[in-house]
């Protein structure tokens, strides 16, 4: 074996043979956290935003969000996501502020159209709860990466076919959009116009998606077979390659953290948290 | 011990003609069966059939009778038979399972499948590697790798799982010139390391001259010649049956007609 052989030069501790460029180990006290506890962290912060009306849960999760980012040090890398949510954001707050129902409370007239003190209230609070649901999604996609996840999960007995699903389709996305760019390219090699204004824009999209459709239903017989021949349905456990370090306080963390949600779904819902701004 | 196919008859669901009519063929463990044929001759219904896919995967009618070392195709499960025959396709990208972060993950796929002990799992990779002289490649991401790369990372995958034999469906037709050396260079090696029977199904006869021992003639569903590679490569029916001839066989009769007299590297 040659020193230059990443395979060999990577060997270190953990699992015995398995390279290290596997093992992958994060770096940062919030990325080690276990994958399933990041998780769970963020199914909280994203459901407490939509469940508890009012600022209150709106404010604890934006601070657990900034918090737990600025702990990860991924400050920075969440701006895609924050733009991501803009033409959300815009269309919520332009609705609601100027069609609000019953409000009676007026900014300003502007000839027809009327925006309303509640109904920027109420939109500022939903677009919010949008920033809160996707900074949480952004925290949690930053610091875990999908393999980690779904082979913890997978050690905690998740079904090969769920986490198949869930690895395959977490990394087809960006094959998919590969090779829509491959389609577009080849179109565009043969005369297409594929950019200009929105309509010429919309008219290029129905030549990509015939092959983009097609060419992906065709590939998806041969991935089958190709799974088969790799003795996808043998009925025995998957073999672990990484183990990812739990604790007593992670367990308690995570049983807490969904117990409160239940908690405060139920008192939600029975409109015992009203007294909460 | 060998990869036995009897009197074979395979139909697709809902097609009305067979596919494959009255095959017959056999394959030893260390050897390498080239099959050669035109557009159309049913190459990949073959190597389907071989490995145990069809049927068991794609549906369909079989008749007659594969065997791999002793055992029916047809009571076996695609696990079981994944571990006697294994079977690469023409596209290396359909074949990667798409969820592997590192080549070293891709090919220990397999056999993670299987629930092999980790050192196991291990011990098979790294064989796997070395075996196609891919482990510089063990640290890439599987999805961004060139063609031949990718087609040795899947045939890795398959080896991993250590069959006795392997079928080979045109593995070089998507590569170009240097991914089919490389991929080429690699099955050549594949029986004589492994001590796999591997069957070969390949347009270009310039690869299978290299390769086969013995070469097989498909033509519409049915082997119409079979015989050692030399022989078959240089048949001069090939043309008729819409299969090029070797480059080397070609330039020799183009010489011949023209009066040439082409000296060989040992007279020279």
């Amino acid at each position: 074996m040659q020193p230059s052989d990443p395979a060999a030069s990577a060997a270190s501790a953990g699992p015995p043979g398995v390279p290290a460029f596997v093992q992958r180990p994060p770096e940062g006290a919030y990325r080690r956290l276990n994958p399933t506890t990041k998780l769970v962290i963020a199914v909280v912060e994203a459901l407490t935003a939509f469940v508890l009306r009012g600022w209150t849960g709106l404010v604890i999760v934006l601070a657990l969000v900034v918090v737990t980012a600025a702990v990860a040090r991924i400050g920075r890398a969440m701006l895609p996501f924050m733009l991501a949510t803009i033409p959300l954001i815009a269309s919520i707050l332009l609705v609601n502020t100027f069609l609000y129902p019953g409000a009676t409370d007026a900014i300003v007239r502007i000839g027809p159209l009327t925006p309303s003190w509640s109904g920027l209230e109420f939109a500022t609070q939903a677009a919010l709860r949008v920033v809160a649901f996707a900074l949480s999604v952004a925290v949690f996609g930053l610091t875990t990466r999908p393999d980690d996840l779904v082979s913890d999960l997978e050690r905690r007995g998740l079904g090969r076919r769920v986490g198949f699903v869930i690895s395959a389709t977490l990394r087809t996305v960006p094959r998919i959009l590969q090779r829509a760019g491959e389609i577009t390219e080849a179109q565009r090699a043969r005369g297409m116009d594929t950019e200009g204004g929105i309509w010429r824009r919309v008219r290029g999209v129905l030549p990509l998606a015939g092959p983009l459709i097609f060419g992906a239903l065709t590939d998806v017989e041969e991935q089958a077979m190709a799974l088969e021949a790799r003795a996808f349905s043998a009925p025995a456990r998957r073999t672990v390659l990484r183990t990812f370090p739990d604790s007593p306080a992670q367990r308690t963390l995570r049983w807490a953290l969904l117990a409160t949600l239940l908690l405060v779904v139920g008192l939600s819902v029975s409109g015992r948290l009203e007294f909460l701004p | 011990m060998t990869l036995a196919l009897r009197g074979v008859r395979y139909r697709y669901a809902g097609a009305a003609a067979a596919a494959l009519e009255g095959v017959s063929l056999t394959l030893e463990p260390g050897h390498v069966l080239g099959v050669v044929g035109p557009n159309g001759a049913g190459k990949s219904t073959l190597c389907l059939v071989a490995a145990g896919l069809a049927p068991a995967t794609i549906g369909g009618e079989l008749a007659g009778e594969v065997r791999i070392d002793g055992v029916t195709t047809a009571s076996s499960r695609p696990h079981e038979l994944a571990q006697r025959c294994g079977i690469l396709f023409q596209n290396p990208t359909t074949q990667l399972s798409g969820t592997s972060a590192t080549v070293w993950e891709e090919v220990a796929f397999g056999p993670r499948n299987l629930g092999l002990p980790l050192e196991e799992v291990v011990a098979r990779v790294d064989a796997a590697l070395d075996a196609l002289t891919i482990r510089p490649l063990a640290d890439r991401d599987p999805e961004r790798l060139s063609g031949g790369q990718a087609q040795l990372v899947a045939l890795a995958g398959v080896l991993a799982l250590r069959p006795a034999y392997l079928v080979l469906d045109e593995p070089t037709s998507q590569l170009d010139p240097q991914g089919t050396r490389l991929v080429g260079t690699a099955i050549g090696e594949l029986a004589r390391q492994t001590g796999a029977g591997v069957l070969v199904v390949e347009h270009k006869t310039d690869l299978l001259a290299t390769i086969a021992e013995q070469v097989a003639v498909l033509v519409a569903g049915s082997v119409v010649a079979s015989d050692e590679a030399a022989s078959i490569l240089a048949d001069a029916r090939l043309e008729a049956w819409g299969i090029e001839s070797p480059s080397r066989i070609r330039i020799e009769r183009a010489a011949r007609r023209a009066g040439v007299h082409l000296v060989s590297e040992v007279e020279a």
